[in-house]
Order: structure tokens, then sequence, then C-alpha cells
């Protein structure tokens, strides 16, 4: 085993090595731009690019068309939320997203509120999927678009899209996920979906970072958005610039690569992953954050009760995984999307992210729940917090001398 | 970010971990920060009565290695001061020593916070009038 094992798979992936083999070629023999269109040096990078369009439209179920390179999803939302603002704006002005979408949603709203327009953020139960309901309840004669996340990165919870895409579709609205934690590890089909736009990313899917896709439907209804990089006019005048053909061609390959093994590869996971909480549940006062059932295969958030987020994972230090707690930022605020789901604050600072990938072992696995299971026993018996609890002291009873 | 050595030490092997009886007349209590924060920190001293010098410190912290590291190391500090020359360490003692960063710089102010609410809490036990100290932030 390689210290420190990596489990935090949601924040990126390792590159697969058969992905990398196909980009090298790129970075130098092969270094034509792709819309070079009067020599062979273009040519074969515009060939190159074609091949993996095809290649990510397959994993999609869209047609190669369809797919719009950007520089990843943080890109691929903004250009979705605010090219349909712009677009459509005569249309109207509202927007639907969740409270616990990726700050790329969010703060893309933020833009399109100061822009002038009006977005209604929903509350997911618990559990984090959110009331269709609700969704419903929010539609307006003004509704343009409404953005729910397909798997959620924190907690991996996976949202009713099919019942979302078709309550859009209902009302005429347009439907954009954010799809980057799910394409690859579950089927997302976007003619089975009905998916209007959606953001995904390469570096989540054991491709490189930098490439990402924002999909955008060419029928029923045909869909467009105003381009947010103004230039040469590339990627069907939506998405300027010159076209980062190796990282393209490497997230074409990735995109083949999740299509055949994804199948497999969630089998194996989910199995990991169900044993990995198993085991970490045996700890007392541990909980899943997160609904159970619907949710990615390779995910688990769990919160143990007592304990800080950031002195844990000091404590785990041999393992990579990520907290909920916030202790490093300015604010001292845990995370939003557990805080969303209406967990305790406390709770919140409690949390670890378990990520498992296409390269995680059983072997890391076992070695991550002993590892975690003694750190958080050693950071009970130092946490005044654990000492009030088994005393049975109710810790809400307590003024705290506040910050 | 990375973790200074010293407070690397403090958390793996952390000083005076635990739990002095907070009804004797000779201790002191201090119970710093908030479970919501996601720093609580408890330092307890135990006061010789003769020579008003601090012959044992405790503590548990809830929180992060430098919440940790910051604790740990204030009782080592305060063991063998009397209560007068422990009220007068200042929490950029503890940020220097520790090399803390600027983000952690309120770990050691818990821990200033701490030593001085300790400190108030013996002195009241022993019907004397608590130091009121401008620099406090709880």
């Amino acid at each position: 085993m390689n210290f420190p094992i990596y489990l935090d798979n949601n924040s990126t992936t390792p590159m697969d090595p058969r992905v990398l083999d196909v980009m090298l070629p790129f970075f130098n023999d092969k270094f034509g731009n792709a819309a070079s269109r009067n020599h062979s040096f273009g040519w074969s990078a515009e060939e190159a690019v074609d091949y993996a369009r095809e290649q990510v439209a397959r994993l999609i179920g869209s047609t190669s068309k369809e797919v719009i390179f950007t520089s990843g999803a943080t890109e691929a939302n903004n250009l979705a939320i605010k090219g349909v603002y712009e677009m459509y704006g005569s249309r109207g002005n509202h927007m639907i997203t969740v409270t616990t979408e990726h700050k790329a949603v969010l703060d893309a709203c933020k833009k399109v509120e100061k822009m002038g327009g009006e977005v209604t953020y929903l509350s997911p139960n618990e559990d984090g999927l959110i009331n269709l309901s609700d969704l419903e309840a929010a539609i307006t004669d003004k509704t343009i678009l409404i953005t729910v996340m397909y798997g959620n990165n924190e907690i991996g919870v996976v949202q009713d899209i099919k019942s979302i895409a078709a309550i859009a579709k209902k009302n005429g609205i347009l439907f954009h996920t954010d799809a980057t934690q799910a394409v690859g590890k579950i089927p997302v089909d976007v003619m089975e979906d009905g998916i209007d736009l959606m953001s995904f990313t390469a570096h989540k899917m054991y491709g490189p970072k930098g490439v990402g896709a924002l999909y955008v439907r060419r029928k029923n209804p045909r869909v467009k958005v105003t381009s947010q990089m103004d230039g040469g006019g590339h990627e069907r005048g939506m998405r300027s610039g010159t076209l980062n053909v190796p990282g393209i061609v490497g997230f074409g390959k990735a995109c083949e690569l999740c299509q055949e093994e994804m199948a497999d590869e969630a089998i194996r996971l989910s199995a990991m992953r169900d044993r990995l909480e198993k085991e970490l549940l045996t700890i007392e006062e541990a909980y899943v954050n997160g609904n159970a059932e619907h949710r990615l295969p390779h995910v688990a958030n769990i919160s143990f009760k007592f304990v800080e987020g950031e002195g844990l994972m000091m404590g785990t230090k041999d393992i990579a995984v990520s907290s909920g707690s916030a202790c490093t930022s300015a604010s001292l605020e845990p995370s939003y999307v557990l805080k969303s789901l209406g967990l305790d604050d406390e709770l919140a600072h409690s949390s670890l992210r378990f990520g498992l990938g296409r390269f995680s072992t059983d072997e890391e696995v076992d070695f991550a729940i002993d590892h975690v299971k003694q750190a958080v026993e050693k950071l009970r018996e130092m946490s005044p917090l654990w000492e009030m609890f088994k005393e049975g002291i109710d810790l809400k009873t307590i003024e705290w001398a506040e910050h | 970010m990375a973790y200074s050595e010293k407070v690397i030490d403090h958390y793996q092997n952390p000083r005076n971990i635990g739990t002095l009886n907070k009804e004797s007349k000779d201790v002191g209590t201090g119970l710093v920060g908030a479970p919501e924060c996601g720093d609580v920190m408890r330092l307890q001293i135990e006061v010789d009565d003769s020579t008003g010098v601090i012959k044992d410190a405790k503590f548990k912290t809830f929180g992060c290695g430098s919440a940790i590291a910051s604790s740990s190391l204030a009782t080592e500090w305060l063991k063998g001061k009397s209560v007068n020359d422990a009220m007068k360490i200042d929490n950029m003692e503890i940020v220097e020593e520790l090399a803390l960063p600027p983000v952690k710089i309120h770990c050691s102010v818990l821990a200033e916070d701490a030593i001085k609410m300790a400190i108030n809490d013996y002195r009241v036990k022993q019907g004397l009038e608590p130091i009121e100290d401008d620099k406090k932030h709880y």
C-alpha cells in the first residue's frame, strides 16, 4: 500500500494510465490547432476532437453535435445558467435551484439575481432529496430554468432526475443538471432522463483536469445559450477559444473507459463502500449523512459525534479524505450542504467524506476502517463533549462561552 | 496548510489530558468555545493553597489540531506557575511557540480565555473577587 491512501475521489480522481497514453501524442507530434482547416496538423487535431466528441456523446446518450467542450464543470454551469438567462430573458427571468448545489451553480444563480433575475432556492429534506411538490409550487409563469444537480458532491445523494425533468417539460421550462459527480459513475442518459442541459467534467472520471463539457439539446426542444466567452466562434458559437486537444482526447478516452467499466465498477465500489460504512457505524454515535438508498455508489459521508472533523483528519493522516468542518476558513462555518439537511452545526463539524474510486482496494479500505476507528477513539478521550455525553449531560442545556 | 512540528507533537502526544474534580475548592475550571463553532476547550488547574502555585493542570479539547495543541501547551506552561503569573499568559506567546498561522490564532485566544476562566473559577471558590480582564473574549 502507498501512503497516504487516496479516498477523496469526489474532489478529483487520478488519471487512468490508459487515458494518459492516448493524450501524449497531442502534446508534441500532433500539436495542431483543431480549427486550422488548411493543413494536415489541423486536420488530425480536428479528427481527434471529433472522435473524442463521439466518445463523450455515447456515454451520455446524446449526439456529438450536442457536446460543447469547456474548461470544466464550473464553466459549463456558468454557461448553462447565465447563458440561458441571457438567451431566454424575453420569456421570463425566474430560475429554480436547490440550496445543496455546488458553488458553481449557486454563485452563477447569484450573478443572475444581480443581473435582474429571480431565483428560488429549494431546501431539501433531511436526507438531501427535494420534494417534487416543492418544485412544482415554486414554478411561475416567469420560470425559464430549473437546475438541480444529479448526484451531490458531499453526500452522494442522487435526485429523482427523471421526474424533475418531466415536471420541467410539462411546464415548458428548460432543465439543467450539474452531473459532475454522476457521469461515468452511474448510467446517465440525456434522452431517457429528459435533460436539456448538462454539465460534467473529465477529472472526476479518471480523465485530465481542465476539460469538461456542457450538453446542449438540439431537438425537442432546440436549446441555445448565449456564449460567455467571445472570440472565434468555436463550439457552435457557444464557447470560443482554441480547443484543448490533448485534454479533449483524454476526456473522450475517459468516457469510453467509464462506459465499458462503469457497471462492474459500481458493483465493486458500492460493496466496498457498504463495508466501510457498516464497519464505521459500529462506532458509537456515528451517523450517515444523506439518503443511503438513492446515492452514488462510491460515496459515504459519516459524522462521528463529539469529535471535530479537522482534528479527526489530522489523526487520520495516512488517508486522504475531506471534512464538512471548515475550521480553516475564516468563517468557521461548517459545510452548507450538511447544514441544509438540517444537521446541527456540531454534527456538520464532525463529518468525514469518503470517496472511493477505480483504484481503491479492499486492503486500503481495511486500513482506513482501523485508522478511523483508532483516531475517533483517541480524540474522544480528549473531547470534553464526549465526557459530558457519557456523564449524561445534555449539551444543549449548557451555556457556551461562544467566541 | 501544513501544521508546525510542535503542533503535530502536541497533537500526537498531548500533555495532561484528563479531568480534575471540579467540585474541589482547590480546582478551577474554564470551559470556553461552543460545539457549533467547532471548538470547545476545557482547562482545569489545581492550586496549592499555601503557596498559590498551580500544582496540576488538565485539559480536554474538541477541535482541530491547533486547538488541541494550544490547550496541551497551556497545561504544560501552567504547572509550577503561580496563579498570578498564569494570569499573564498571553495568547500571542502560544501563537509564537506553536507557529500558528493567522487562521488558527483563535485557538490560542481560546486557550488564554480558558486559563483566565479557570483562574477566576478558582478565585471565586476561594472567596476572592474574579479578576476583570479587558482583554477577555468570552
